[in-house]
């Protein structure tokens, strides 16, 4: 599993955004959007679990984009290209399915519109008519704009400070839109919980189906563990088997964001010991 | 009478702060001392007693004349996994308890007399290994390949079966290393990982293609590998879904499945971090809820992550703990605290989130039930807080649907798991089925005799379709 590309798409003095693309040729014939894969960097590695954003079938090679947030992302962060993934399986979770629901909202935050990328491409081919919000901090932070853009009959753009398209969050276009017309089939979101949770609240009032696309914390991704638990409609379900896709309206998002910070301590620890040299080492062992 | 070999264990400071392997298993001198007590009865009901139908005496006798090799290809020709069955298997229930010395209670250590053969030729060098390939030109049935799924002991074991007869079989395994249960359930100090993985390599050795990271039903279905000239399946995926106590407060943080908590200590090894990356978080009071082998593998492993009280809860006694004596023992002696006749009610939180006690409720037994154990009836107002930060859930485990449902056609029994006949063959009648997915959660002996049952079976099925 070679690395054959890597680009940084945003720089930030926070966390830069980065993505990658490798050989993973069975993987690449058989994912769907909305699919993800579960990566490790190295032996010792995490088992990170990251949607496929793009994929090409004839090539044989998966595109992700991830956030150096935690330790594992820097470490994959770090690999260049010609550098050996340890592993990668998948795909994994069902596909978003993919119907004509005549017009749809899709809403992106963060790192999150790198998810949106394969959802609104296949909902463009699936003949709906698309707005998409996407929402970032600062124009820096703002990746994908072009690429989504094209699928979109309408774009709006949000950043934090206003430095790029509308002030503020995604809510504030979306409650607007919503006001004025709210005959949608469908709104995707993908982006911080926070977000996810507030753009389900505002769109229940309309009764308008909304899907979240969750990322629990993993470890098998198979149903086998129950690590990434969350209470859909009162139930147990897994993100990994069940998902990632889930009603925003029957979620429970404080339940997940409080569980998103089972290991802070340990995460902390992790990066207080990484240092590039290290990393380097331990990746080509 | 003759004396016993005698076995020694690490010490008890080193068991509580480390991982190493508990028992030290025989020496030379002391295995020989013991194979030398086995009276080589012509019944040999050690052999019955197998559910892998090793031929248990002659194996005993080998290692009393000191040939190991020999004894080692001996327990072979039947058992692919022997220094993972002669630690793990419950030998008190099977041959040791057919050996005609346990009549007077002191039967054959057989199952360490199997781990000192699997062990003595783990020490030896490759090149010392008998040639196992031959080169016999193959038979029309053997030319057809076929798909083991799930790198567990049941499809470990069902793979070296068949491939000895001469076909093309290919191993798919999900997680990114071979064993299953042997390497994400069972802990390093009951079952040390470099023996699971020489075994591994053993098997491979015998011709087996392995492919790991392969999530048959994801990466690719079934009825895709049928169209790549797979002319049979073994399905060998284990029971998977973890059971939870359906009660208040199951997804505070700080709860645990037990497959979750081993998992990261065992298979991703999070005793280890940082060194490795994946993390383990447990407090200071550990509770796990359970009494079989599971249970004890978790209060074990909590206490080496550091815990200063750890507790097994179950609803029962001791008497009626599903788990292996010699782990309650091991157990007992490591200072793990027993709840006995409790049952859990409500987890509690405290103002982040997380587990700050669990509410329980004393039981008492009451008449026996479908499992012929007496049944656990709650004693009214009996209730009190026990006090953990950290619960861990060991009450089993139901059938994961991740490939099963992808498969047209397969049927399943009233629990979900896979219905199978006699012969292990399912109502696919090119997919055959052992292990935890067919009988729910057993042990790694029994899926081991399923999966040879299966192979069996297997070839049945190609030679008739050729």
């Amino acid at each position: 599993m070679k690395i054959v590309y890597k680009k940084v798409l945003s720089d930030t003095k926070e966390a830069r955004i980065v993505e990658l693309r490798f050989e993973s040729s069975t993987i690449a014939s058989s994912v769907e959007p909305g699919q993800f894969i579960l990566l490790m960097a190295s032996a010792c590695g995490e088992r990170v679990p990251l949607t496929v954003v793009d994929s090409d079938p004839k090539k044989g090679i998966l595109t992700i984009i991830f956030q150096e947030i935690g330790y594992s992302t820097k470490l994959l962060g770090s690999l260049e290209t010609g550098d050996l993934l340890y592993s990668v399986v998948g795909p994994l979770g069902h596909a978003t399915p993919i119907e004509n629901y005549g017009k749809i909202l899709i809403v992106g935050g963060g790192v999150g519109i790198a998810e949106i990328l394969p959802i609104v491409r296949a909902f463009k081919e699936g003949g709906n008519h698309i707005t998409t919000i996407l929402g970032a901090k600062t124009k820096d932070h703002m990746i994908l704009q072009d690429e989504i853009g094209q699928y979109s009959d309408e774009l709006i753009l949000t950043t934090d400070d206003g430095g790029l398209g509308e002030k503020g969050f995604v809510s504030g276009p979306l409650a607007k839109i919503l006001e004025k017309d709210s005959d949608f089939g469908l709104v995707y979101c993908v982006g911080p919980v926070p977000m996810m949770k507030v753009v389900s609240n505002v769109t229940k009032p309309y009764n308008i189906k909304t899907i979240v696309c969750l990322n629990a914390i993993m470890l098998d991704g198979t149903g086998m563990c129950g690590s990434c638990r969350l209470t859909e409609d009162g139930k147990i379900k897994f993100c990994c088997v069940d998902g990632p896709d889930f009603d925003g309206h029957l979620v429970d998002f404080d339940e997940l964001m409080q569980r998103q910070k089972r290991f802070l301590k340990e995460e902390a620890q992790a990066l207080r010991k990484l240092h590039e040299c290290k990393l380097k080492a331990q990746i080509k062992e | 009478m003759k004396e016993k070999g005698h076995i020694t264990k690490i010490s008890l400071d080193e068991r509580k702060t480390t991982f190493k392997e508990v028992s030290c298993g025989f020496t030379e001198s002391e295995a020989i001392k013991e194979a030398r007590r086995c009276l080589g009865c012509k019944a040999a009901p050690c052999s019955k007693g197998c559910p892998a139908d090793i031929d248990v005496r002659a194996f005993i006798g080998l290692i009393a004349e000191k040939d190991y090799q020999g004894a080692i290809d001996k327990i072979k020709e039947n058992n692919a996994l022997p220094g993972v069955c002669g630690r793990v298997c419950p030998q008190e229930e099977q041959c040791q308890l057919t050996c005609i010395l346990n009549k007077k209670g002191d039967p054959i250590q057989i199952g360490y007399l199997e781990r000192f053969a699997a062990d003595w030729e783990l020490e030896q060098t490759i090149d010392q290994r008998p040639e196992t390939k031959d080169n016999k030109p193959k038979t029309e049935d053997q030319k057809f390949k076929i798909a083991v799924v799930g790198a567990g002991p049941a499809g470990i074991a069902c793979a070296a079966d068949l491939v000895k007869q001469g076909y093309d079989v290919h191993l798919f395994e999900a997680l990114h290393k071979p064993g299953g249960v042997l390497v994400y359930g069972i802990p390093e100090f009951r079952l040390p990982k470099n023996i699971v993985d020489k075994e591994m390599e053993y098997v491979q050795s015998l011709g087996v293609k392995y492919h790991p990271n392969f999530i048959v039903g994801r990466t690719k279905t079934i009825d895709g590998l049928r169209s790549e000239g797979f002319r049979a399946f073994f399905i060998g995926v284990g029971a998977g879904l973890p059971r939870f106590l359906n009660i208040p407060g199951e997804n505070l943080n700080g709860v645990y499945s037990a497959n979750e908590f081993l998992t990261r200590v065992n298979l991703m090894k999070a005793y280890r971090f940082p060194e490795y990356d994946t993390p383990i978080s447990i407090g200071k009071r550990v509770g796990v809820f359970g009494g079989g082998n599971v249970a004890f593998d978790c209060v074990r492993c909590a206490l080496r992550l550091g815990a200063k009280h750890v507790s097994i809860v179950y609803r029962r006694t001791r008497d009626e703990m599903p788990a292996r004596n010699e782990e309650i023992e091991n157990a007992e002696e490591e200072g793990i605290d027993f709840e006995i006749l409790v049952a859990p009610k409500e987890v509690l939180s405290d103002d982040q989130g997380n587990v700050k006690g669990v509410v329980c409720i004393k039981n008492e037994l009451g008449e026996p039930d479908s499992s012929g154990r007496r049944r656990p009836v709650p004693i009214e107002g009996s209730e009190f807080v026990l006090d953990i930060d950290t619960v861990i859930v060991a009450v089993g485990t139901s059938a994961n649907p991740l490939l099963i449902s992808t498969v047209k056609g397969l049927e399943l029994n009233k629990w979900g798991y896979i219905a199978t006949d006699e012969k292990c063959q399912t109502s696919a009648s090119d997919i055959f089925a052992g292990g935890d997915i067919v009988s729910g959660s057993a042990t790694v002996i029994s899926a081991i005799q399923q999966a040879k049952l299966a192979a069996k079976s297997i070839k049945e099925y190609l030679q008739s379709a050729s």
